[in-house]
């Protein structure tokens, strides 16, 4: 059994919190910048441009990507002979959102009870924290600050069991489509394919700490996304919905068994903000 | 693709001038304000109350800027989604709003009342707060303090690069710009 300090979860977790807000990941800014070369509509363009001048001067200035810093959504995968020392693993993860926060002078947006007052808790705490139990003796953490205006546009629905891939097709078109210029495109579409609601909901969302252009193994799998982001950039919603050919960078789709009477399917939008971040402990 | 520089408060030939897909780049005064502050103006000029700011000609922006650093006069700070503030707009355009800077569309009845009062709508580019942060120069806040990062404040821009959406004449960028490269109508419904 391997000793990890839940002092060293909040370390990790603070500094993730840092440097997810300030640097856009590589493979995020690479298809960015490989948007520019096929983007068909000239103000197109320039939108993509001032996205890829505000990623260089977050990283050189410290300033926050985006003011809208988040939820914090962390991803736990918690090897099971792991054995937390000194305090309980969640108050550890939210520990280390609250110092992220503060230190790093990130933009506090959590209220406390989401139909009543509405209090602003000030610490960007609770973080919304998934766990996955693994086996052997590490701690993975992904970290994403994850912003208002494109989680908003998340939708699930049931189809009829027959209804098949097409259903996934339309819903996911309608869903980008709706969504117009909210979430800010180009966007990295997640999608959870079975299992059940909230099964479906947790794949769409964990689907979007894959490196853009890393398709899913299942051959089926891999061919619906190709097809998906294909249908999606034909809808012409463009950068900032604006018009154009770029309305999303990739879509990634996750699937699980489910019952004989179901086909859920749910989708998760990520702007072109797709900020992650990882450590293993 | 040129920017049309314009100089705050708008004028009527200003927006007269302006078009759907124009790029603008702002240099003055603009003023910012979210849902909880759209709320108080309402509520004191329906009372019949004097405005802690007058809106006569001016640009709100739609933003909630994160803390700045020491040294810095504001954080990261571009549009949020403008839509959700569609509820109070046509009443800010009725107190003499000329302009608006968020990001997203704009429901049917906002895009009406903007054409109406000769007014303009445009988008920031979403998510390049770090970029704008460099064309605010100065941040004062003017009304409201309690509402914290709420409040009404007054920034001063240079240059600030914006988008025009929704035009005086009744145009939308979105709309139209789908239209243009909408390469497959959508799966039927
Ligand atoms: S959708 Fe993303 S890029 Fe746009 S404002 Fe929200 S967090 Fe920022």
């Amino acid at each position: 059994m391997r000793e990890i300090e839940a002092g060293v979860i909040t370390e990790a977790v603070a500094k993730l919190a840092v440097e997810a807000t300030h640097f856009l990941p590589e493979d995020v800014e690479g298809a960015i910048r490989g948007a520019r070369e096929t983007e068909q509509s000239p103000l197109g363009v320039q939108i993509i441009d001032e996205i890829l001048e505000n990623a260089e001067i977050a990283r050189e200035q410290m300033l926050p990507l985006c003011q809208d810093t988040g939820t914090a959504v962390v991803h736990l995968e918690l090897g099971q002979d792991v054995h937390i020392t000194g305090g309980f693993i969640m108050d550890a993860v939210n520990a280390g959102i609250e110092k992220g926060y503060g230190d790093g002078y990130l933009r506090k947006s959590i209220v406390a009870h989401p139909f009543g007052e509405r209090k602003n808790t000030g610490t960007n705490t609770p973080g919304v924290i998934h766990t996955e139990i693994v086996p052997g003796d590490k701690i993975h953490i992904g970290f994403m600050p994850k912003g208002g205006g494109c989680e908003n546009m998340s939708r699930y629905q049931n189809f009829l069991p027959g209804a098949g891939r097409e259903a996934v097709i339309k819903f996911v078109c309608e869903t980008v489509d709706q969504s117009g210029g909210n979430p800010c495109p180009p966007l990295v579409i997640g999608v959870g394919v079975g299992g059940t609601a909230e099964k479906a909901m947790t794949m769409a969302k964990h689907s979007l700490f894959r490196k853009i252009g890393q398709r899913s193994e299942d051959p089926e799998v891999s061919i619906l996304e190709k097809t998906l982001l294909d249908a999606v950039n034909a809808l012409g919603v463009g950068p900032q919905a604006v018009g154009g050919s770029t309305t999303a960078l990739d879509v990634f789709v996750e699937t699980y068994p489910t019952h004989i009477t179901a086909l859920p399917v749910a989708v998760n939008i990520q702007c072109h903000s797709a900020r992650t971040k990882h450590t293993v402990l | 693709m040129e920017s049309k520089e314009i100089n705050l408060p708008l004028t009527d030939k200003a927006i007269d001038g302006l078009q759907i897909g124009d790029r603008v780049e702002y240099s003055g005064i603009l003023y910012t304000a979210r849902d909880a502050a759209h709320k108080r103006l309402i509520t004191l000029a329906d009372a019949g109350n004097e405005l802690p700011v007058a809106l006569q000609g001016q640009v709100i922006y739609y933003v909630g800027p994160t803390p700045p650093r020491p040294g810095r006069v504001i954080g990261s700070a571009g549009p949020t989604t403008a839509m959700r503030l569609d509820p109070y707009t046509p009443r800010m355009l009725e107190l003499g709003v000329k302009g608006i800077i968020g990001k997203g569309g704009r429901g049917p009845v906002v895009r009406e009342a903007i054409q109406k009062h000769h007014a303009i709508y445009c988008i920031a580019v979403g998510g390049t707060g770090a970029l704008l942060n460099r064309h605010i120069k100065n941040v004062e806040v003017v009304a409201f303090e309690d509402l914290g990062t709420e409040a009404i404040r007054r920034l001063e821009v240079d240059h600030f690069p914006a988008i025009v959406v929704n035009d005086a004449y009744g145009g939308d960028l979105l709309e139209a710009g789908k239209a243009e490269y909408r390469t497959k109508a959508p799966p039927s419904p």
